[in-house]
């Protein structure tokens, strides 16, 4: 069901954790198949400099927490705004039909950081 | 790697006896029993002896045994067959919120054909309530269709009541006991049953084949149209080798049946109470007692049965799971909703059925790497905090409302 990338990125997710005074966290849900995702950023100079996930979710939903996760580190914010569902799927080599609408939603977790960020501190 | 099937309940291994029974009937014996020939002569015996042995297992007479494909058709069968048959005498069925699929589609189908339904709840422990079983019938109800033992849960109806409250009702009695039969004793006269469902694939058969007993006298509408084989209660060429193979794994099912239940309950309580003691904040589903032998429905509180699965499948571990993200739909088991398990431990259902062949050393593995996985998935969640305890209520409805 699953490319051997996701596998890889479920079995050995990168960036696990939570940062401590975190300059933005983002959480999104799935109401309907009960996925969260929550991701903690740290900023300096407007670049992405340390980046944590947890989630609740299925293989699909961590995997691509940690891909995202992957893709965002050392990108200036701007940048990991244009981050979206279809290219974190796309870079696990993709997702069953069903996960993208279900448990894809590392970009909007990563979105929602960025968001709480730029309200937190102004940028 | 290790491999252990702790997923019965899916299907099973077909046993090495039915195998070797079967393997004849692919070969020199492959005609077909309707010829008059020599070829279909030589295994027409064949599929009555597969009747006979089906009907010993059930209590009854190998008339009332019809071959069907699998349980889904015998439920299909036992439901429409029904209301096409006695369709003047009314269109109300009563069934439960926790029936297979099979039996749920099959309803909701005739619903829209102007069937009305009443779909009886059940309780904590996923158990109905018999007063208000009774109190649904009316003088439209043509059918009772409840399990016998829940596919997910376990938990057994009390079959035995509610054929008795069938035949105080003159109300036609159906039971989907595809999981039931070969688990705990399924005797058809005891149960007042008139129309029971088995599938071989769960007693050790091969998939492709099953049965459905039709008491004497009931009348019913064919669903498969055709020839005139099974006394034209089911049209279509027989699947010899598999109804050979059922009848052994009836058989095997039948002599053994004390024997494998008392093994696979012993195994069964072993990893419950290992799982209790090892890992906390978990659930079991299902009734406490009231339950199938081979049965473990599991819900560990903050994380996610599809997660679970893959873990355990890691470690070479199969067992299946009640979370969306397993089905294919978005929602939870409509099992654990039915008996109002808390949204997100009903993701995390998570089913251990056990077979004939489950081992001690089995049950040890599981036990072995169950809690290592648990404890590193709620490590990364979010409803589960970092120093490893449990967030407060308050803290889990404010995450579970964004």
């Amino acid at each position: 069901m699953y490319t051997e990338k996701v596998m890889d990125h479920f079995s050995n997710p990168r960036n696990v954790g939570e940062i401590d005074n975190a300059d933005g966290v983002g959480e999104v849900g799935n109401a309907s198949c009960g996925d969260i995702m929550k991701i903690f950023l740290k900023v300096e100079d407007n670049v992405i400099k340390d980046i944590k996930f947890k989630t609740f979710g299925c293989g699909a939903a961590i995997a691509t927490s940690s891909m995202v996760t992957e893709m965002a580190l050392g990108k200036t914010i701007d940048e990991a705004l244009e981050l979206t569902n279809a290219a974190v799927a796309e870079a696990l080599d993709g997702l069953p039909a069903q996960k993208m609408h279900c448990s894809n939603l590392a970009a909007d977790a990563l979105h929602e950081a960025i968001k709480n960020y730029k309200e937190t501190h102004g940028a | 790697m290790k491999r252990i099937y702790l997923d019965n309940n899916a299907t099973t291994q077909v046993r090495p006896e039915v195998l070797d029974a079967m393997l004849p009937f692919f070969r020199e014996q492959f005609g077909n029993p309707s010829s008059v020939h020599w070829a279909g002569r030589a295994v027409a015996g064949a599929v009555e002896k597969g009747r006979e042995q089906v009907a010993k297992l059930l209590n009854c007479s190998p008339a009332e045994v019809v071959f069907v494909s699998c349980g889904s058709e015998g439920d299909n069968f036992a439901i429409k067959g029904t209301v096409e048959a006695l369709r003047d005498k009314g269109n109300h069925i009563i069934t439960t919120k926790v029936e297979h699929p099979a039996v749920l589609n099959t309803c909701q189908a005739l619903e829209k054909q102007g069937c009305r339904i009443t779909y009886l709840g059940v309780d904590a422990d996923g158990m109905i309530d018999l007063k208000e079983l009774e109190a649904a019938i009316t003088d439209q109800t043509i059918l009772i269709s409840v399990m016998w033992g829940n596919n997910e849960t376990g938990t057994l109806f009390p079959i035995e009541e509610i054929g008795a409250i069938a035949r105080k009702y003159k109300v036609r009695f159906h039971t989907d006991a595809v999981q039931a039969v070969g688990k705990v004793p399924v005797d058809v006269q005891k149960a007042n049953v008139d129309l029971l469902v088995l599938s071989g694939h769960k007693i050790g058969a091969p998939k492709g084949v099953g049965a459905i007993y039709i008491r004497r006298g009931t009348k019913m509408t064919p669903l498969l149209h055709g020839g005139h084989q099974e006394r034209n209660r089911r049209a279509g060429t027989h699947n010899v080798a598999g109804i050979v193979g059922l009848g052994v794994a009836c058989d095997l099912a039948g002599a053994q049946l004390e024997e494998c239940a008392a093994k696979m309950k012993r195994l069964r309580d072993k990893l419950e109470q290992g799982i209790r003691e090892q890992v906390p904040e978990i659930k079991v589903n299902g009734h406490p007692t009231l339950r199938l032998p081979n049965t473990l429905n599991v819900s560990f509180a903050y994380i996610e049965g599809e997660s679970l699965l893959l873990n355990l499948d890691m470690k070479g571990i199969a067992a299946s799971s009640g979370s969306a993200c397993t089905s294919g739909s978005l929602e939870p088991s409509h099992v654990m909703g039915a008996m109002c398990v808390d949204v997100l431990l009903a993701h995390s259902s998570t089913r251990f059925s056990l077979g004939p062949e489950t081992t001690e050393e089995d049950i040890d593995f599981v036990l072995q790497e169950l809690p290592a996985i648990i404890e590193r998935l709620r490590q990364m969640s979010p409803l589960y905090n970092r120093q490893g305890k449990p967030l407060t209520c308050d803290e889990c409805r404010v995450i579970r409302s964004v």
